[in-house]
């Protein structure tokens, strides 16, 4: 019989060397003890709420709003997180579980650096060794966050093979963790590996949705028509959708990085332009060519500049439950100026990828719909990169 | 009986893998020929893959080289029938899922078994994993080999009693590439494999000196060797092949 493990559809899987079987093993067992642990939750939830400062805002963006002259839109304040980003949900609930599994150490791939810049800081807080893998190219384009998370006290890798960015960085914490696995914890950061990843970085950024549902029901009594997030890997999207996924009437809508366009060579967009292949631990869509050779993928945005996404989304785009969008780096741009002028509001370029779509569909809905735009990150690490986009001399 | 059975039947084996392509597939071809006729018993063909995740720098390097000289599946499986006209050891593929899987399945491993290649190592795919591919090998009588880690523990019995082909020991944690030492108790590994199992078990990952090649064949029935190759394919470029014949023979004497 197939691997039923962790399946989404014919999605997901465990395509990982025999090395690492007994690690993710153990991280499914210890994770399926202590999701049902008062204890444990008790904790995550004190450090969710004292520490990262949860439940996020759901602001209504009222000059955007009418600005647009379609649905009423609601913004999900991730960006207003400890740290700056939704990343933090799922690595304080990831060390918290390295922790009771006795691990000291915690490895990470990061692209934007938010997600390496979480892992160092709840590292700092529970007194754990942290290593972070970064794109060289990456480091670059993310100096500031290397410098946080190097006075956060982890040690930075800049990793100089393939194409120097993400999915490079997934392989070297791959083979670290090949190599050290008694003391270590592979700190993903997305919804995507082998099983039980995509399930426990989705439940632990469910947190999301469960509390746009909650606010939502409290500010206008009813479910929203739209949600909609940005899709690199899938994290925060898949935390936006979770809890609404049973709804029908609730349209899922994925914005994903299309770079110069989804008809040009340089774009991420994978639930677009690729096709169904195995890496990285899961079968997914990629974007590679016809012998199977992972394709160097582009977008403005490290932290949307991987070539897969998670399983998950794979399967929702399969049985037409979510719809996966492209957005452009110049679409994304503008939206990211269009905020900070709308309303004050400066997001990561990875989140506005979802504002700009909102611009699109906004108008198209009538008055009496509701829109929930997930802002997953704020966009101060990205101010340096936008205004050399835009021709600027500025350098951090 | 498996023909990759073949290879362990005049004592311990000798098994040599390479890079297909690098620098290119007739320097591949040649040193294929070399090792054959300097004793190696068995070739694993590496089919390069763009993120090698199983493997070290060397090897690493190596598939971008030949990735980047333009080597793609169908390419490789005209070298194996090219090297099929004179070659008779056992040869297999070492490559990773997405590269069989992209191909087909079924296509791929009945055109392994069309060009003369008679079993498959893909690093990225464990026993939970292997129906996916498992079906089209039995169709095609093509082995697929499992993969024992220092780490497998209680999984080496359940591991070994489906295993076909051989078993690849691998010998120390972390990825492929030469080491100056390999600690594992290995001993314990294959005491439990033979408990489950009769077919053979050969040692890979870090054995690069006669030495540490002897030790690990008396500890099992083969050891393999793949990075120590592939930096001498590195450092002779196009005429590596003589260089990599004297080194399979230095190895090939010291096992037997």
């Amino acid at each position: 019989m197939r691997n039923p493990k962790g399946r989404f559809g014919i999605h997901g899987g465990q395509y990982i060397p025999e090395t690492l079987m007994n690690a993710v093993i153990e991280l499914e067992e210890a994770y399926n003890h202590y999701r049902e642990d008062p204890a444990f939750q008790g904790e995550l939830t004190t450090l969710l709420n004292e520490y990262a400062g949860r439940p996020s805002r759901l602001y209504f963006a009222e000059k955007m709003t009418r600005e647009l002259g379609g649905a009423k839109i609601y913004l999900k304040r991730e960006d207003l997180n400890h740290t700056g980003a939704h990343k933090i949900n799922n690595v304080l609930g990831q060390a918290l579980l390295a922790k009771r599994m006795g691990k000291t150490r915690l490895i990470a791939e990061t692209g934007a650096g938010q997600h390496g810049v979480a892992t160092a800081t709840a590292a700092a807080l529970m007194d754990m060794e942290c290593v972070i893998f970064m794109g060289e190219e990456d480091t670059r384009r993310q100096a500031l966050n290397v410098y946080r998370m190097r006075l956060l006290g982890a040690k930075v890798v800049p990793v100089t093979t393939g194409t120097a960015t993400l999915k490079d960085a997934v392989n070297e914490c791959m083979r670290e963790w090949t190599s050290r696995i008694d003391d270590t914890h592979y700190c993903l950061g997305s919804v995507m590996g082998p099983h039980p990843f995509p399930t426990i970085v989705r439940d632990f950024q469910a947190v999301i949705s469960r509390e746009i549902r909650d606010q939502l029901k409290e500010k206008e009594g009813r479910l929203p028509d739209v949600v909609m997030a940005c899709v690199g890997g899938g994290s925060n999207a898949m935390g936006s959708f979770y809890h609404f996924i049973q709804e029908p009437s609730v349209r899922l809508i994925g914005c994903e990085a299309a770079g110069r366009g989804v008809d040009t060579m340089e774009t991420a967009a994978t639930v677009n332009v690729g096709k169904v292949g195995i890496f990285h631990g899961m079968k997914s869509y990629f974007c590679q060519d016809e012998f199977g050779q992972i394709a160097p993928v582009y977008s403005i945005s490290a932290g949307l500049d991987y070539p897969g996404v998670g399983p998950e989304h794979a399967w929702l785009h399969d049985i037409g439950r979510a719809e996966y969008v492209p957005v452009t780096d110049e679409e994304a741009v503008d939206a990211f100026e269009y905020l900070a002028r709308t309303e004050g509001i400066i997001p990561a370029i990875e989140s506005a990828h979802a504002i700009a779509f909102a611009r699109k569909l906004a108008p198209e809905m009538g008055r009496d719909q509701i829109m929930v735009v997930t802002v997953s990150g704020r966009g101060d690490k990205d101010c340096a990169a936008i205004a050399r986009y835009r021709g600027e001399d500025l350098y951090e | 009986m498996s023909k990759i059975a073949k290879a362990f039947d005049h004592g311990k084996a000798f098994i040599a893998f390479i890079t297909c392509g690098d620098p290119d597939l007739e320097t591949t071809a040649a040193c294929v020929r070399a090792a054959a006729e300097n004793g190696a018993d068995l070739i694993e063909l590496g089919i390069p893959f763009s993120d090698p995740a199983a493997e070290g720098p060397v090897i690493q390097a190596a598939s971008l080289r030949a990735l980047t000289g333009g080597v793609t599946t169908d390419r490789v499986f005209g070298l194996v029938r090219e090297l099929r006209k004179d070659v008779t050891i056992p040869m297999v593929f070492m490559t990773y899922a997405n590269v069989v899987f992209s191909y087909g399945a079924d296509r791929f491993i009945r055109t392994c078994a069309e060009t003369g290649i008679d079993g498959l190592i893909l690093p990225d795919v464990p026993y939970e994993e292997k129906e996916e591919f498992l079906e089209a090998c039995h169709r095609y009588d093509v082995n697929l080999i499992s993969l024992v880690a220092p780490t497998s523990r209680q999984r080496i019995a359940m591991i070994a009693r489906e295993a076909e082909g051989f078993i690849y020991i691998v010998s120390s944690l972390g990825v492929t590439g030469t080491r100056s030492e390999i600690t594992t108790d290995l001993d314990s590994i294959v005491r439990e494999i033979r408990s489950s199992t009769e077919i053979p078990c050969a040692v890979g990952f870090g054995i690069s000196t006669p030495e540490q090649g002897k030790r690990m064949a008396d500890l099992s029935d083969g050891a393999i060797v793949g990075s120590a190759i592939m930096k001498i394919i590195a450092r002779e470029g196009r005429n590596a092949a003589p260089a990599v014949g004297a080194y399979v023979r230095s190895m090939t004497e010291a096992l037997r």
